[in-house]
């Protein structure tokens, strides 16, 4: 019997794999376990060995291709035996052009489970339209609840969006205003709409030019384009730069890494910069508000936002109660909601009611930014890195000390440059005097 | 309520029908004075008599023949074998006359005789301590089969077997005797020996489990529970008559089963609770019907590694349900 090669799945979330190089030709003889190919995915490259003994029957996606895991790639069986009968999945190709398998409009449902009939038939489902996450992209009986059920739901409020911002979480940006991730009901458009500056440029249809690619914008992208722009036009947007002497927060990094390291945390420089936001927020808490036209609303809780990036864009878990913990507390926290971030493990309440910003955007080398405000949210502080850099100091000698550009950007219709700044200043007396 | 172990459970049953019922009587090995090698008649020599706790020969096939001859006198006698291990020699006495006196006598002469034996392994009792022979039983018409999995079940399951006008076999899960913890009220009740139970509610797919093997089902469904499957526990507790509404129904709701029993795999209780759903759940299945049992080796083996390697457990019953659940 031919036994069918298959494009594993190479991770957790891995889902699709590129078939790199095949090792064999069609007709070949091949051993179980001998290298057969070569997949590389976003996450690895590796050899997939032979699934059994035999001769290569048929090659079923060229080199170059890429497919879905669970895809079928390739038959391996005895010398003169026709290949399975209807590999259809995941080339219809003759070799002659590129499969786009992912796209497939009716492709191979795999195996279909009784129940999964007989929910299809009373619900009158065409299950191409279902998304299967069982073994090999089976479409299980909960996919076809769930599907049945977000139809449902689409009927009956057609403007929801059909995923709940909640299972969203890998999409979630730092410009998207809490409040319309999760409260229900879109708030009303003001009665006066401010004009835009220019009008934007429409949508450009057609095929692209001779030079040019077209990436969809769609999902997380549509996302931060509209929050970002929303922002800005919600937002009067000034920024204020301060400098900071990073000497003494060295120092007690150094100090005490290891100490921290001892009880299971990693002390990283975000600890300091919220601990002396915190500070800073206590002092001058107009900081910590929110703009609601006829009032501001002052928010007793701070919670930090602190924004995390992915691979595929930025998520904002929450500090909650920041005021009410430690530097190890803080630290503690900050290491365990970025790895979940990044596993994109966290729960809905880890990333809503934030109070004010942070994004440590010397992580990745920059010295100085000037951040969009997070909305609802009065102020988001941006920290630079920390670069060893000369300075003239109080008693006009020359010395070399570590330095931060931290920046605020604030929403001045809640704020004055002096009040901002008189924040910064608190910010910038924590760290200098750290201990 | 009291907190007692399952052979606690088991004793008070007894205590409570021999004080309720002067017909009910005890017999077996080492029964009397000793109060049987696992305790479970402890005292009750001291407080019943020699006449009403009676220490038999070593001979299984006389125990239950002096059972089954009592029962058609109208007593109600309550047979304790060892081990379940040691019941092959009155296997002719259970399947050829207890089983069919009702019918060949045309329902002239009863047999109301319970047969109590310890089964099941993972107690390092290697070969003839250790076998389970519920599958012998469960295919003879005349016969119950009644395996409980905690003290409140076993004590009111045993009840209602002294009570039965038919030959009920008794087994109890020896790992679990003093494992397996639980409330149970003071003084007379009774368990219906025929329904199983819902013990856990979950809807991604089911677990049908008895005796000891329940015990380590539900505390996979706890464990698995955390990383978001919802896993519904059945315990079947009466082997025969099969529930095969509760297994069905179970099923129709999630789609998937997991039978678990700690005998060897094939023509296992297990191969029975298979082809119930075939037969009358097969349109709302979404995954085949999986089996967890022990392999098909002739015994539980005495080495500790390889009694381990022989007996399901939790660990396994979690790496089954999830594969199951992943399906």
């Amino acid at each position: 019997m031919p036994t069918n090669v298959i494009m594993p799945q190479l991770g957790e979330s891995v889902v699709e794999g590129t078939v790199s190089k095949w090792l064999k030709e069609e007709g070949d003889s091949v051993t179980e376990f001998e290298p057969l190919l070569e997949v590389n995915t976003d996450k690895v490259d590796t050899e997939v060995p032979a699934p059994a003994s035999g001769v290569v029957l048929k090659l079923l996606v060229p080199a170059g291709t890429t497919v879905k895991a669970g895809a079928l790639i390739a038959v391996i069986g005895q010398p003169g035996e026709a290949p399975d009968a209807a590999p259809t999945s995941a080339a219809s190709g003759n070799g002659h052009h590129t499969p786009a398998p992912t796209q497939t409009a009716k492709r191979d449902l795999g195996f279909i489970s009784p129940v999964v009939a007989k929910l299809a038939d009373e619900y009158k489902v065409d299950l191409h339209q279902i998304k299967g996450t069982g073994t090999g992209g089976r479409i299980t009986k909960k996919d076809v609840l769930a599907y049945v059920e977000r139809e449902k739901e689409r009927e009956k409020a057609p403007a929801k969006a059909e995923v709940p911002a909640w299972e969203q979480v890998g999409d979630g940006d730092l410009f998207r205003p809490t409040e319309l991730q999760f409260a229900k009901p879109a708030p009303p458009e003001p009665v006066v709409e401010a004009q835009p500056v220019r009008a934007p440029a429409p949508p450009r249809p057609g095929s692209p030019l001779p030079g040019e690619d077209f990436i969809p914008v769609e999902g997380m992208r549509k996302l931060i384009a509209e929050h970002m722009v929303r922002s800005k036009h919600t937002s009067p947007h000034v920024t204020t730069v301060f400098e900071a002497d990073m000497s003494r927060v060295m120092a007690h990094l150094d100090k005490n890494k290891d100490q921290f390291a001892r009880d299971g945390v990693t002390l990283t420089l975000t600890a300091y910069f919220i601990s002396a936001m915190v500070a800073a927020l206590k002092a001058v808490p107009i900081v910590n508000s929110q703009w609601a036209e006829d009032k501001i609303i002052l928010k007793r809780e701070i919670n930090i936002g602190m924004a995390v990036a992915l691979d595929e864009g930025l998520i904002v878990p929450v500090i909650k109660h920041a005021d009410e913990k430690s530097l190890l507390g803080l630290a503690r926290e900050i290491n365990d909601l970025a790895k979940r971030a990044r596993a994109k493990a966290l729960r809905p309440d880890e990333i809503t009611g934030g109070t004010f910003t942070l994004t440590n955007h010397g992580v990745s080398g920059s010295l100085l930014a000037t951040p969009i405000i997070n909305q609802p949210q009065t102020g988001i502080l941006g920290a630079g890195l920390v670069q060893k850099r000369v300075v003239v100091t109080s008693d006009d000698a020359i010395a070399i000390r570590p330095m931060v550009y931290l920046t605020l950007t604030f929403d001045h219709r809640i704020l004055d440059g002096a009040v901002a700044d008189r924040f910064m200043a608190k910010v910038k007396a924590t760290l200098e005097n750290w201990g | 309520m009291p907190e007692m172990t399952l052979i606690e459970a088991v004793r008070q049953g007894l205590d409570e029908e021999l004080a309720r019922d002067e017909r009910v009587f005890i017999t077996g090995e080492d029964v009397g004075k000793r109060g049987g090698v696992f305790r479970a008649t402890l005292g009750l020599f001291d407080k019943y008599g020699p006449n009403r706790i009676i220490d038999s020969p070593l001979a299984e096939l006389s125990i239950i023949g002096i059972g089954i001859g009592a029962a058609l006198y109208g007593m109600r006698p309550v047979c304790e074998i060892q081990f379940a291990d040691f019941i092959h020699p009155a296997f002719n006495q259970i399947v050829n006359e207890a089983a069919k006196m009702y019918y060949r006598s045309d329902g002239t002469w009863l047999v109301p005789l319970t047969i109590r034996a310890p089964y099941g392994g993972g107690i390092g009792g290697g070969l003839y301590h250790s076998q389970s022979v519920e599958a012998f039983f469960t295919h003879v018409p005349g016969l119950k089969v009644v395996i409980p999995s905690n003290p409140y079940d076993a004590k009111g399951l045993l009840k209602s077997a002294v009570r039965d006008p038919n030959p009920v076999l008794f087994f109890e899960p020896k790992k679990g005797y003093r494992l397996i913890k639980g409330e149970v009220p003071e003084g007379d009740y009774t368990v219906p020996i025929g329904p199983a139970r819902v013990s856990r509610e979950g809807h991604d797919l089911t677990v049908f489990a008895y005796g000891m093997m329940h015990y380590y089902a539900l505390k996979a469904a706890e464990t698995v529970a955390a990383e978001g499957i919802d896993v519904e526990v059945v315990d079947l507790r009466t082997l025969l008559p099969v529930d095969r509404a509760a297994i069905t129904a179970s099923v129709r709701k999630t789609g998937k089963a997991l039978i678990v029993y700690e005998d060897n795999l094939t023509m296992g209780y297990g191969a029975e609770v298979a082809a119930v759903l075939a037969d009358e759940a097969f349109p709302y299945l979404d995954a085949p019907v999986k089996r967890l049992a022990a392999p098909d080796v002739p015994a539980v083996p005495f080495s500790h590694a390889l009694q381990d390697w022989f007996m399901p457990n939790a660990d396994k019953i979690i790496t089954a349900i999830r594969e199951l659940a992943a399906f």
